[in-house]
């Protein structure tokens, strides 16, 4: 095979959310930025699979990668999603203690976020607690209160940064697994993946839960990615209102616990719990797990009805041992390949920060960073039906009709918003693409409806046959071929003849003869 | 925005829709709007290609697009205006609806009144919450149905079924006739959900086996579905350890339960049934908002098709009775579901109509019997009553009470039910299924 060979300064491993930002950073600058990643999209890793928050910064060891990382994301992330048009919501969220002993660790914890430079916390009293979360635990003594929490959606950040590294010149390579990394001198000088060759001077390696086997790539072994699972429940928008704000419970030596949360949708979002699987593919939940979860979210909450259940889901944390703390830098021994790996909870938080530092790293290790004059850090939301006023609607359908044909009746998205997303700059080409950029597929009946629909208009829009459409690219295909298969329907005939009552016999021939007359002659 | 008056809007042309737009408009309804979000009329029924539908109301065995097609029909005939791709985003109290399509954009449509038909929608697997991992490949068995039937595509060649309801059984004999290996049906109760016509000619009469108290603990396949793990359920649902398997398959079908579509029904608010899901209803088929109506499986989900056009045609009349200012006026009744019954709709009954019609009243039973007596009881006393050789969930129990049988004198405020929780102020009537044998309808009649 003729391989295509590329040109780089800064060959980025890895499309979640840190991947992406740290792309979006460095389309600042005049630089050639390659992305590269496995799947067939953006954010389909752990950024697709996690708790959606944006965290105050008060749970990391001060001094911390985390939790440096974690307060500067914080204050980061008004200003990146406003410029990219990603929902971000600052709600405040609660550490809620239900007993004495648990209220006493609130003031450990306030002391700590303190020290991290959190700003605000509070610990308030029970009657506060319940006046702003009436939902919550009565048996509630106190919560610390940390007015910078928030909520946010991983997947739309991560698909604008993609976009807007995109739109100032930054090429993605999807569907693309570096298959090697090729080495001179002790320094990396190109990344390989099927078909391409990329001659870099720089590689940063944001791969998630394979960042411990790209880094082996490189000869190095400084970390171990150990996925620890997390699963969850996500509830109907009916009872969204059950929440206001993230609620956390007083968190343990591992984990930050199951929390409840609203999300940016307007659904409630419980979970994650915490287990340790060999496995880097192993996202199943489980029945004991999902249980876990129930019961954790309903100390927190006790009013959460189960029966109003959209979807579970599992995500892994890429949690880095003997680290602990993000592995963030230079790779010890390979001056030109930048860590960002170990990036666990709260990483979502702490990518727009992750992406400054790794770039300062570069800078340190010798990469130039000349602004761009026409470098635009605006990428507009794509705009939603179900946002707009009527008004708006109106003038939508009047310059395009697509904008009045529903195709997902449970998050009222339209065919011209599914058309718009399979031909941004960062082309989307699945099912769990189109529905994390539009929600088509995302509400109650989870696709039930509107499935069969979108597979026919990405057949439509990109010349992609229905029985090629996938899920989530690979193999996951929807559909297995076309169902008329004129030798099965003789057999059915004499089959239908044999045991069938005489109506249904009857409607079996109408069938087999509009497949050939000869079908008769069997029976 | 254009707005446009008429006497009857109609939300959803399905088989319920299409009756009750079609009955409003025979009795007297002025200007009858029938709107829905499909390109054609008949709703769900255009993928039922199975036959089997109209056996009681018109006598023949029809598909579903022919049982359709006859109501098309009538409702074109009688003059309903239909409105096709066509979505309601909004319904009000005061019976505004906004609903957008491709020409006309944006629209409001003021109705004197308006009836909900928007059907209902499959439980998906997170509302059934099957562990395992999330690969392509796992389908409810109506989405699986549009697949095959209408766009002609095959959702996977080796299948499972996950439960016994009446689409599931259709789907395991439609693509076992596609040439798929259907592997097994799986239940989690011990008796089936589906018909038992369906039963017997789509799984017997095929080959497949039906595994009740069974269900799946476990999905395999990072991308596409690679097989499933079952086990055997105790009689709390809990699969039982140590009773697991695997099957292989490319596809897990999912046909556990459907649920109506009542969102609309929620943002105008009014009262909901805890058990149906649905709206109260009156024997108008009238909301608890006036002027609201609702049919079809938006106000408990049926079997057979035939009862969702008795039940539409009930609400096009009572739509129709309220345009024209005849509705029944003076006390109501409340139904209760007693002994052996899960719902029994509608929920409240004029005691006016139980004097003046016959009254329709559609139940579910709690569980299999056989050899029982469907009652209907007021006061304590047995009003009506009939013998059913068996009753099964699966299949809807129908009793409709002789007019007169149910005098207003009958129905005072004495004889309110001393367990009824809400006051106690409004009388009931209790259905109940009793087993024939040991005490007989006469007998509770006597001693009560």
């Amino acid at each position: 095979m003729q391989l295509k060979r590329l040109a780089a300064d800064v060959v980025i491993i890895g499309a979640g959310v840190v991947g992406t930002g740290i792309a979006r950073e460095l389309a600042r600058y005049d630089l050639r930025v390659v992305l590269v990643e496995k799947r067939a999209d953006v954010a389909f890793g752990t950024t697709k699979a996690n708790t959606a928050l944006v965290h105050a910064g008060y749970d990391a060891e001060p001094g911390t990668w985390k939790a440096r990382l974690n307060v500067r994301g914080n204050a980061l992330y008004p200003k990146v999603c406003g410029e990219l048009g990603v929902s971000h919501k600052n709600t405040g969220s609660l550490v809620v203690a239900l007993s004495e002993e648990q209220a006493a660790h609130l003031h450990e914890l306030k002391e700590r976020g303190e020290t991290n430079g959190v700003p605000g916390l509070e610990v308030i009293p029970r009657e506060r607690v319940l006046a702003i979360e009436p939902g919550v635990n009565a048996e509630v003594v106190a919560a610390l209160w940390a007015p910078t929490g928030g909520i946010t959606s991983p997947w739309e950040l991560a698909i604008a940064y993609a976009e807007n590294a995109v739109a100032n010149g930054v090429e993605l390579l999807l569907s693309s697994p570096v298959t090697g990394i090729d080495m001179r001198g002790g320094r990396v000088v190109s990344v390989r993946c099927p078909g391409v060759v990329i001659d870099t001077r720089f590689v940063v390696n944001a791969a998630g839960i394979w960042a411990d086997d790209i880094e082996r790539m490189v000869g190095r072994d400084d970390f171990e990615i150990t996925p620890r699972r997390g699963e969850y429940y996500l509830f109907d928008k009916r009872v969204g209102h059950l929440v206001s704000r993230p609620l956390f419970p007083v968190p343990s030596q591992s984990t930050k616990g199951i929390v409840v949360a609203p999300t940016v949708d307007g659904n409630l979002i419980a979970g994650p719990n915490a287990l340790l699987v060999g496995d880097k593919g192993d996202l199943a939940t489980t029945a004991a797990g999902l249980a876990e979860v129930i019961e954790g979210a309903r100390r927190l909450v006790p009013g959460l009805p189960v029966r109003e259940s959209i979807t579970n889901f599992a995500g892994l944390r890429a949690v880095a041992v003997p680290a602990g703390d993000f592995v963030i830098g230079v790779s010890p021994g390979v001056p030109n390949f930048v860590n960002a790996a170990g990036i666990q909870s709260p990483g979502l938080t702490a990518a727009p920060a992750i992406a400054e530092a790794v770039r300062d790293i570069l800078a340190d290790a010798g990469l130039e960073l000349v602004e761009k004059p026409d470098f635009n850090p605006v990428r507009e939301r794509p705009m939603r039906f179900s946002e707009l006023g009527r008004d708006e609607q109106s003038a939508l359908i009047e310059g395009n009709p697509l904008w009045g044909h529903i195709i997902c009746r449970c998050e009222t998205v339209t065919e011209a918003e599914i058309v718009e997303a399979l031909h941004r700059p960062v082309p989307c080409t699945t099912l769990d693409g189109v529905k994390f950029r539009t929600r088509a597929g995302a509400g109650r009946c989870q696709g039930g409806f509107c499935g069969p629909r979108v597979v026919d208009i990405i057949h439509r829009e990109l010349g992609i046959d229905p029985e090629q459409v996938t899920k989530k690219g690979g193999r996951s295909y929807i559909l297995s071929g076309p169902s008329k298969d004129p030798i099965q329907r003789q057999a059915t005939c004499c089959c239908s003849a044999e045991t069938g009552g005489a109506d249904e016999h009857k409607i079996e021939m109408r069938e087999c003869e509009e497949v050939g007359g000869h079908a008769h002659g069997r029976v | 925005m254009r707005t446009v008056e008429c006497d009857v809007a109609v939300v959803g042309a399905g088989p319920a829709g299409l009756a009750a737009a079609a009955r409003a408009k025979q009795c007297g309804a002025g200007r009858v709007i029938l709107m829905d979000r499909d390109r054609e009329l008949g709703g769900i029924l255009n993928q039922c290609i199975h036959n089997g539908f109209g056996l009681q109301l018109l006598s023949q065995e029809l598909t579903g697009p022919e049982y359709a097609e006859h109501f098309i029909n009538e409702a074109r005939d009688a003059g309903v205006e239909t409105l096709l791709d066509t979505m309601v985003l909004e319904v009000t109290q005061g019976r505004r609806i906004v609903a957008v399509n491709r020409t006309e954009g944006l629209m409001q449509i003021d109705a004197k009144a308006v009836i909900l038909a928007m059907g209902a929608r499959e439980r998906s697997r997170g509302g059934v919450i099957i562990p395992g991992m999330r690969p392509a490949g796992v389908f409810t068995a109506g989405a699986a149905q549009r697949f095959v039937n209408m766009e002609g595509y095959m959702p996977g060649k080796r299948v499972v079924v996950l439960g016994s309801g009446d689409i599931g059984l259709i789907m395991a004999r439609r693509l076992t006739w596609e040439g798929a290996r259907v592997e097994a049906v799986l239940e989690i109760l011990p008796f089936p959900s589906g018909l038992t016509r369906n039963i017997v000619q789509c799984l017997n009469d095929q080959g497949i086996p039906l595994y009740l108290s069974h269900t799946v603990v476990d999905i395999h396949g990072e991308e596409r579905v690679e097989g499933v793990t079952v086990a055997q359920v105790d009689a709390n649902l809990r699969p039982i350890p140590g009773t697991e398997w695997d099957i292989e398959c490319d596809t897990l079908l999912l046909s556990v339960g459907l649920i109506p579509e009542n969102e609309l029904t929620r943002d105008v608010g009014g009262e909901l049934d805890p058990v149906t899901g649905g709206p109260v209803v009156t024997d108008e088929m009238e909301t608890s908002t006036p002027g609201i109506f609702a049919c079809g499986n938006v106000v408990h989900i049926h079997d057979l098709v035939d009862n969702v056009t008795r039940e539409a045609w009930t609400a096009g009349e009572g739509a129709a009775r309220l345009v024209a200012g005849q509705q029944p006026g003076g006390r109501t009744v409340r139904t209760r579901a007693g002994e052996g019954v899960r719902y029994v709709a509608p929920q409240i009954l004029h005691v006016d109509n139980l004097a003046s019609r016959d009254v329709r009243l559609f139940m579910r039973a709690m569980r299999p019997a056989e050899r029982v007596q469907v009652e209907a009881v007021v006061g304590g006393e047995v009003v009506f009553s009939k013998f059913e050789r068996v009753v099964r969930p699966a299949e809807m129990v129908v009793l409709t009470i002789p007019r007169g049988k149910v005098s207003p004198g009958r129905v005072s405020l004495d004889s309110a039910s001393p367990d009824h929780a809400s006051g106690g102020a409004q009388p009931e009537l209790v259905v109940r299924i009793t087993p024939r044998d040991c005490d007989t309808a006469a007998e509770r009649g006597m001693k009560a």
